[in-house]
């Protein structure tokens, strides 16, 4: 499984070439690689069927704490996902080939759409906690390539970042999630968590892991609040679009919850959250999707409305859910797969996707009316299609709840009557009717883009009508997986005339009266106030979410990244004092004991000719010349106290230094005429609080720290191994040019560099510089 | 005298800091100065004083007679001492050439001139792409 993962990652990255070669027929040759991963999966069907399962791993990072494989693991659940994502990419890539034709971008499309490809079929396939982390977040970001395809519109760019943004959040809450839940169990692989779930369940952790998964499913997966994204990701190119929201991304938090539905699931918090949020979501978006005009609104719209259905019934956690929930991704993906591929088609050959602006296609695009026709009767559940048994399951789901099942079947039935509409003005308005002008003149989409949809099309009739076909070989092991013990059921069209059969032909018969009132609904007000709310809002938010934090990080520029290096100055030092001052107080107290009983008279006047050489230069000169001085004859009382102390070099140093330093000041002072200090005596007293806070913290931790007995081990092996090791008997100078030599000629190098500029600084002229520019 | 160093330390190192806040760019330079300097000393005090012996070894023997001077700060100091002297002659340079391109030392209108500048640089890469 990894040769697949990685396959087709090293595809995408060679797609632009292919593409150079084959031109046009690149599409079938890059197919041909989903394709082929398709085959690959499908071919661990008995095994899967068997009611086994597969790992396959190989070591990735290893850590004391915990290791990284590289581990697949395929039951039931990933392989049902796997094939959607190879199957409907296989579709995608032929479809995007066909709609982007001669677009300037092609094989950009192509690489992203691999690239993504191939990080959603990790998150399916991982068995490891860590690595599913990292496809999700490869997911989202390579989604945000996707849907910022048209990166010259500002509308795209704002919905990728949009997408990224949100997705990403909930990616880093699912990350803690998972390594809580790492630490949690121990077990770092979803093959062994799977037999964890009592240990998680009953850890303290436990409402934290769920909170977090949470957090990281339902962003993904587009939930009541998180939602908006997910119509505004319509702005990428329709291929994008279908392959995004019927099959995979969105997919990705359903995914994520069927996985850990055995491990965190069956709690009553799991139940209310997952099954409370899906059955918002699948309410209000339903509703939603009647208030646009554009398809793939509509389309958006009863996506998040699928999502819903599918976290309800991870929610309601009991059999027939589960049942429900293996019927219900399939269809989904395969009619909403058809359904954005039609309406990519019709867009692409009418020149508008509104569904008031067409009519009459029909005859213009038969096959694709057929294959919308077929998908929008199974998106609204209606028999003999495969969407009919998924939505039969969902009611009977519904009315089996352990809580709430009567709020469940009623939002549900509500839900469903609007979807049932959207499905007829899908299916119906752009094909049936009078014919009406369209901005280009209508024909059938080429066989690149109207394969994809009529074979996806012709299987929800076929699994519809057979479902044998699939029940016992996949059905069946995906119920299991999620459930967390073997299953054993079978599906059929028909259960004999019970309560959700009523309940589906109240459904559609009440469905059909909303599309006759579509137009006057769709205008009402109080639809217009519900759009508002529920659509706009949410995006409201998000923006002002996003420009606060835009605001924020302005103001904090404005204030700390001023411009004036003695504000930055004083920010620093402050917070010196603060931080060290704090620590040096509590943790060691001030220790200030002078005793001057031993200090001789020549010390005493070494010290006063100092503490007067400040005097002079802070309170009683304006001459620059005369601090200059002043600073020199500090200078040269270092040099004498080091002499006094036993550094005879130090105080030769020192002294030739400071006599330099003297010379180089003054002659630069020649060159600058002498500028009047002024500023206010508020400016000045805050520096001196300052400056005299950290003179005085100086002293203090000077005394403190000599106060504490010396180690002297440093300097003795010094002292002992200088005429030994480096037969030197200056031990300082053995120290700085035998010992840390290398020190010593960083040192040196420095020195150099700095000669070099100052000689650079004032040799270069601006006419110089300008006379190089122009050569 | 071990007890009166980390008072002259920190004195020095406080006017060196109240320089080094100035707006003259001479004045901030004094205070670099200053700063190193009482950096120095308090290295040199944190090493305890204790001796007039310098580190160093009679002829004849092999290790130094105690009591002699701790060489560690020293060797430390002595490297301070040096690239403190670059630093200071870079910073001078700078200064020289602010004045010579600028007009000024002045760090206030320092910083108007510099967003003259910038925006001059921006009208005019702007200028060109046109």
């Amino acid at each position: 499984m990894l040769t697949v993962v990685g396959l087709i990652f090293i595809v995408a990255l060679i797609a632009p070439w292919i593409y150079r070669v084959l031109q046009d027929k690149a599409g079938w040759v890059l197919a041909l690689v989903p394709f082929s991963s398709f085959l690959y999966l499908a071919s661990f069907f008995p095994e899967i069927a068997a009611g086994g399962s597969i790992t396959q791993s190989v070591t990735w990072v290893s850590m004391d704490l915990f290791e990284v494989n590289l581990a697949f693991y395929l039951d039931g659940l990933s392989l049902m996902f796997g094939l959607i994502i190879t199957g409907i990419g296989t579709f995608i890539v032929l479809y995007g080939s066909g709609y982007l034709a001669n677009h300037a971008y092609l094989p950009r499309f192509f690489t992203a759409v691999l690239l993504f490809m191939g990080s959603m079929l990790g998150v399916v396939l991982a068995d490891n906690l860590i690595s599913i982390f990292v496809f999700w977040e490869l997911t989202s970001f390579t989604s945000y390539l996707l849907i910022g395809f048209n990166h010259e519109q500002e509308s795209s760019r704002k919905a990728a970042l949009q997408a990224l943004l949100v997705t990403g959040i909930g990616g880093l809450a699912l990350l803690g999630g998972m390594v809580l839940m790492g630490f949690a169990s121990g077990a770092w692989e979803v093959s062994t968590l799977l037999n964890e779930g009592d240990i998680i369940r009953e850890h303290p952790h436990y409402l934290a892991i769920l909170l977090l998964v949470l957090g990281g499913a339902f962003t993904k997966s587009a939930q009541f609040p998180f939602h908006f994204w997910l119509p505004g990701a319509m702005a990428a190119p329709t291929p994008v679009s279908a392959y995004l929201h019927s099959a995979t991304m969105v997919k990705a938090g359903v995914y994520l919850l069927a996985r850990f539905h055995p491990v965190l699931g069956f709690t009553d918090t799991w139940m209310m959250l997952v099954g409370g949020f899906g059955v918002v979501t699948l309410l209000i978006s339903a509703w939603l999707s009647l208030s646009f005009t554009d398809l793939k609104q509509i389309l958006a719209y009863s996506t998040v409305m699928a999502l819903g259905t599918m976290m309800m019934l991870i929610g309601l956690g009991t059999e027939l859910a589960m049942q429900g929930l293996a019927v219900y991704v399939l269809s989904h993906a395969m009619y909403k797969g058809a359904l954005f591929m039609v309406a990519g088609g019709i867009d692409h050959e009418a020149g508008t996707r509104d569904v008031l602006k067409l009519g009459g296609l029909r005859s213009l695009m038969p096959i694709s009316a057929i294959a919308a026709m077929i998908a929008a009767l199974s998106m609204a559940g209606i028999p003999p299609l495969f969407g009919f048994i998924a939505k039969e399951l969902v009611y009977e789901a519904a009315l089996g709840a352990n809580f709430w099942a009567v709020g469940f079947i009623t939002l549900a039935v509500l839900a469903n009557i609007a979807i049932v509409s959207a499905s007829l003005i899908v299916a119906i308005r752009p094909f049936y009717g009078p014919k009406t002008e369209t901005p280009k003149k209508a024909h059938e989409a080429p066989f690149l883009m109207w394969i994809g949809p009529l074979t996806l099309a012709v299987l929800s009739a076929l699994f519809g009508l057979l479902p044998f076909i699939v029940d016992s070989k996949l059905m069946v092991p995906v119920a299991s997986a999620v459930w967390g013990s073997e299953l054993d059921f079978y599906l059929s069209l028909w259960h004999g005339i019970n309560l959700p059969l009523i309940l589906s032909v109240v459904t559609a018969a009440a469905g059909v009266g909303v599309y006759f009132i579509w137009d006057s609904i769709r205008e009402s007000a109080p639809m217009k106030v519900y759009q508002m709310i529920f659509a706009r809002f949410p995006v409201q938010v998000y923006e002002s979410l996003v420009n606060g934090m835009l605001n924020l990080a302005g103001f904090q520029t404005r204030v700390l990244q001023n411009g004036l290096m003695s504000n930055y100055l004083i920010t620093i030092m402050v917070a010196a004092i603060a931080a060290v001052g704090y620590t040096f107080f509590t943790k060691s107290g001030v220790i200030f004991n002078p005793d001057v009983s031993e200090v001789q008279i020549h010390e005493w006047a070494i010290a006063f000719g100092i503490v007067i050489s400040l005097g002079v230069m802070l309170f009683f000169t304006h001459s620059r010349l005369t601090m200059v001085v002043a600073a020199g004859i500090i200078g040269f009382g270092l040099a004498l106290i080091y002499l006094m102390h036993g550094a005879a070099d130090l105080a030769m140093t020192q002294v030739l230094v400071e006599t330099l330093t003297v010379i180089l000041v003054v002659l630069v002072l020649i060159h600058i005429p002498k500028m009047k200090e002024s500023r206010s005596i508020l400016y000045n007293s805050r520096d001196a609080i300052v400056a005299i806070a950290m003179g005085t913290l100086m002293t203090l931790l000077i005394f403190a720290v000599t106060a504490v007995p010396f180690d002297a081990f440093i300097s003795e092996f010094y002292a002992d191994a200088s005429y030994p090791l480096a037969h030197g008997r200056n031990i300082v100078n053995v120290i700085l040019v035998d010992f840390r030599a290398l020190d010593t000629m960083g040192e040196v190098v420095v020195v150099a560099i700095a000669g070099l500029a100052v000689y650079a600084l004032i040799k270069m002229t601006r006419a110089g510089a300008e006379k190089d520019v122009k050569k | 005298m071990d007890t009166i160093l980390p008072i002259l330390a920190g004195a020095i190192f406080a006017s060196g800091i109240y320089l080094l806040l100035r707006k003259g760019l001479i004045l901030t330079i004094i205070g670099i100065i200053l700063i190193s300097n009482s950096v120095n000393l308090a290295l040199f005090s944190l090493g305890r004083i204790s001796t007039e012996n310098p580190p160093l070894i009679a002829a004849g023997s092999a290790i130094p007679e105690a009591p002699f001077a701790n060489p560690l700060p020293q060797a430390l100091i002595l490297t301070a001492i040096v690239i403190g002297f670059g630093l200071l002659a870079f910073a001078l340079a700078m200064a020289y050439r602010s004045y010579k391109e600028l007009g000024t030392i002045d760090q206030d209108s320092l910083l108007e001139d510099a967003e003259d500048t910038s925006a001059a640089i921006i009208n005019k890469t702007e200028n060109k792409e046109d």
